[in-house]
């Protein structure tokens, strides 16, 4: 017994040994050719994370996809990232990105505002820019807003015309503003689907009067997702809204097995930043922060002003929905058209309290 | 945390093997049967010191250990450098050399980070570079370490008196929200406003401390659990309260979640400023002395106070402590309530000390999650704990400056490393081959499992 058990062993090690062998008998390579022609970079753009981190497939992925495609747009500039592990980390890798001479720094979410007024104050001649919130006290800080009511708005109305059962759902991580506006926003477009056809679909999971409805608590528990979609299913929904982040990847696992059903996604086109659901999804409620992100470090490149205020809306793109599924009815997609352009002119007033101004 | 011996005598007084180890150990003749006749020398006894698995040693080789699985793990997760071991019978040079960087690069890193730079040194001399960007690492470490100091003294007093306060991260959202509110609430000038916000921090955590303290004393129901689902408790609250209209902060541009900011007579001063150094980024406050402070009174209550002595003697053996004339449902009211205030004021310098002086439902981060590693590294003593938060405040601030060489991730697995080593001493025996001390291997842990 013993003795076959050490040889098994010894041959586990042998086969191991032979396997780094060879893992390890590859060619060197020649390192005389290495660095090639690299343009000089002239820029240095950094950006803070907040939480969720850099790879959070949502909100701080698609700020860093900005910085990248301003890279892109113009090689001369370079990103750094530094991400925060808690909110006690942000005035640290602020002051951090400083010291290591940053053109522009980019806070991304509204909770670093406090730290970023504080630090700006400090810091008269670096300049910001943040993701999520205005600063209108901080003549060194860009802000970049996004009223993603407007899109939801879209969304609402293209799921209660899509509804079989006249029932559609949404839920939220959180009860924040930056949660609910998309909510509201979706309830009142259905609403409006209500007013216009003289239709009767209901909204679940949110009441726009009260500012109350169904909550995961988290931005992280797709576990809870999936409950909460299951619940709204079984109360006869067939269209759900997330706006919870990682915890919304419940909904498509959910309504992946049964073709009635459908989902709504958010922030990032759910067919690129969650590509295995592509199917389940009508369209995403997006919000455009890689164009505004790259938009800011190239003018800031550029010698643009120190401050100002921007709000992404349907008209300038800055918010919008992805390219309709295939099976979408033409005539509603053709009405959708028809709602944008109305809100665009302000012939449809959204109403949700949340939105923020532009200035 | 299961304790097979539970009465047994020297495991909670682990004071001890720090001297009796080198003193006792020659007594044993098995080992240096030659040495048994003469005094040994300091050699010898330093040698036989550091082979032995004391308290002292495991908690250094635990770290030691803990930085070398790091190093492997910095050099598989690097793909340039794993690249260089696909060719490394043709060129093992490369391979070496690319580790070793990566390695020293991320420890020199972390010590740039946390103590001092040295090529911002060099610049400061050379008059290239301020005062306030050579003073900032230190000052980074001071400003992590005190809420995890006092979080770590929150946890430790719990452990002097046999319990295991899990609850320690829902004491310091407590503790947030009694200073919060204080400190926004009230307009008083500092030298009023300051120690009261402090206070209501204390007051917040302890009262919800006590919570798990009582019904265990009432009812017997295990602190443990207790305390881990009051920390649920404790974050919801804090959720419903931020809400709240009288705490929102009314400002129609913040659309996010947060309270109102604590007014700036509440807040805790800084060093720099108190220094009279002019460095705005040295955030570093008033709160790593409140922590100092608090590690000195604990260690005062647990030495020379008689609720110091009747929490020691309910922690060694609470029957005999019964036997004895002793409330022991007293002592864990008050062991508990004791050591929320410790958090509760952990929490009171987040709020006070760092911005956005404000409630947000991250504001307490981990710190009590970290407190338990903290109390655990500082084997529950007050002054142990001290300098167990200056090295987890020290690896936390030497990670933020040095995101680009080192991943973050990489100080919560060195802490996880570390704790799990010292929970484990006969891991660190059995690797290291070390001698078994006098009186056996000593772990810290909570009676009753």
């Amino acid at each position: 017994m013993r003795t076959v058990r050490g040889k098994r062993m010894a041959a586990i090690g042998v086969t191991g040994a032979v396997a780094l062998f060879v893992a390890a008998c590859g060619e060197a390579p020649d390192s005389a050719n290495e660095g090639g022609d690299a343009v000089a970079k002239d820029f240095k753009a950094c950006m803070v994370t907040d939480t969720g981190g850099v790879e959070d497939r949502s909100f701080n992925a698609s700020a860093w996809q900005g910085m990248n495609a301003a890279v892109e747009a113009e090689p001369a500039v370079e990103v750094h990232v530094k991400e925060s592990g808690s909110e006690a980390d942000y005035e640290t890798n602020l002051t951090g990105f400083i010291n290591e001479g940053c053109d522009l720094i980019v806070a991304v979410g509204g909770l670093m505002g406090e730290a970023l007024t504080t630090v700006a104050a400090d810091y008269p001649d670096q300049r910001f820019a943040i993701v999520d919130a205005y600063l209108p006290d901080s003549p060194n800080v860009f802000s970049m807003e996004f009223n993603t009511a407007q899109s939801s708005f879209l969304a609402g109305y293209l799921a209660a015309g899509h509804s079989k059962t006249g029932k559609v759902a949404t839920y939220g991580g959180l009860k924040i503003p930056p949660v609910t506006i998309f909510m509201d926003g979706f309830a009142e477009g259905v609403a409006y689907y209500n007013e216009t056809k003289d239709a009767d679909v209901e909204v679940l999971g949110w009441n726009p009067e009260t500012q109350n409805g169904s909550f995961a608590d988290s931005f992280e528990d797709s576990g809870k997702g999936k409950s909460l979609t299951e619940n709204f299913v079984s109360q006869g929904a067939d269209i759900i809204f997330p706006v919870a982040g990682k915890t919304g990847m419940g909904t498509p696992t959910v309504t992946q097995g049964d073709d009635a059903l459908d989902s709504i996604w958010v922030d990032l086109d759910g067919c690129e930043s969650a590509a295995e659901y592509c199917e389940e999804f009508l369209t995403t409620s997006e919000k455009n922060i890689p164009d505004a992100v790259s938009e800011a470090i190239l003018a800031a490149r550029d010698g643009g002003p120190t401050d100002g205020h921007t709000v992404g809306t349907l008209e300038n793109g800055g918010v919008s929905l992805s390219t309709l599924r295939e099976d979408i009815d033409p005539e509603l997609a053709a009405e959708i058209e028809t709602v944008k352009e109305a809100i665009i002119s302000g012939d449809i007033e959204i109403k949700s309290e949340v939105q923020p101004v532009a200035s | 945390m299961t304790e097979p011996k539970p009465a047994e005598k020297p495991e909670p007084d682990d004071t001890a093997p720090v001297t009796p180890a080198p003193e006792t150990a020659p007594e044993r003749p098995a080992e240096e049967p030659a040495d048994q006749e003469r005094r040994p020398g300091f050699g010898s006894l330093f040698l036989r010191y550091v082979t032995t698995a004391n308290t002292v040693m495991v908690t250094l080789y635990s770290f030691l250990l803990a930085m070398v699985i790091g190093a492997v793990l910095i050099i598989v997760s690097d793909p340039a450098v794993r690249g260089t071991f696909t060719y490394f019978f043709s060129r093992p040079t490369d391979a070496l050399s690319a580790s070793w960087t990566a390695v020293s690069d991320a420890y020199a890193g972390l010590f740039a980070g946390a103590i001092v730079n040295f090529t911002t040194l060099a610049e400061f001399q050379a008059g290239e570079a301020t005062i306030g960007r050579l003073l900032s690492p230190i000052s980074e470490t001071l400003t992590y370490a005190a809420p995890l100091i006092l979080a770590g003294l929150a946890v430790g007093l719990a452990f002097q008196a046999g319990l295991f306060n899990i609850g320690a991260q829902g004491q310091v959202i407590m503790g947030t929200v009694g200073a919060a509110l204080i400190g926004f609430g009230l307009h008083l000038p500092a030298y009023l406003h300051l120690p009261l916000a402090l206070l209501g921090g204390a007051i917040a955590g302890g009262l919800f401390g006590a919570i798990p303290g009582v019904l265990k004393a009432w009812s017997g129901a295990h602190e443990v659990i207790t305390s881990i689902m009051l920390n649920y408790v404790a974050l919801s609250a804090l959720g419903w309260i931020i809400t709240n209209e009288f705490v929102k902060d009314p400002d129609p541009n913040k659309q996010y979640a947060i309270s109102k900011p604590a007014d700036e007579s509440s807040l805790l001063p800084r060093l720099a400023g108190m220094l009279g150094i002019d460095a705005p980024g040295l955030r570093a406050n008033l709160g790593i002395i409140v922590a100092i402070a608090a590690a000195a009174l604990v260690a005062w209550l647990l030495a020379k106070s008689t609720l110091g002595f009747r929490m020691r003697a309910v922690g060694l053996n609470a029957h005999a402590s019964r036997t004895a004339g002793m409330s022991v449902p007293n002592t864990y009211i008050t062991s508990m309530g004791g050591a929320g205030a410790l958090a509760g004021l952990a929490g009171a310098t987040l709020v006070l000390g760092i911005s956005p002086h404000a409630l947000t439902h991250g504001v307490a981060g981990e710190v009590g999650f970290d407190g338990i590693t903290v109390a655990l590294l500082g084997r529950a003593k007050p002054w142990g704990v001290v300098a167990a938060g200056l090295l987890f405040g020290a690896l936390r601030a030497g990670a933020n400056t040095m995101q680009s060489t080192l991943p973050l991730d990489m100080v919560t697995l060195l802490q996880a490393l570390i704790v799990i080593f010292i929970a484990a001493p006969a891991l660190v025996k059995a690797m290291l081959h070390l001698k078994v001390p006098a009186g056996g291997l000593a772990t810290t842990t909570a009676k009753g499992w």
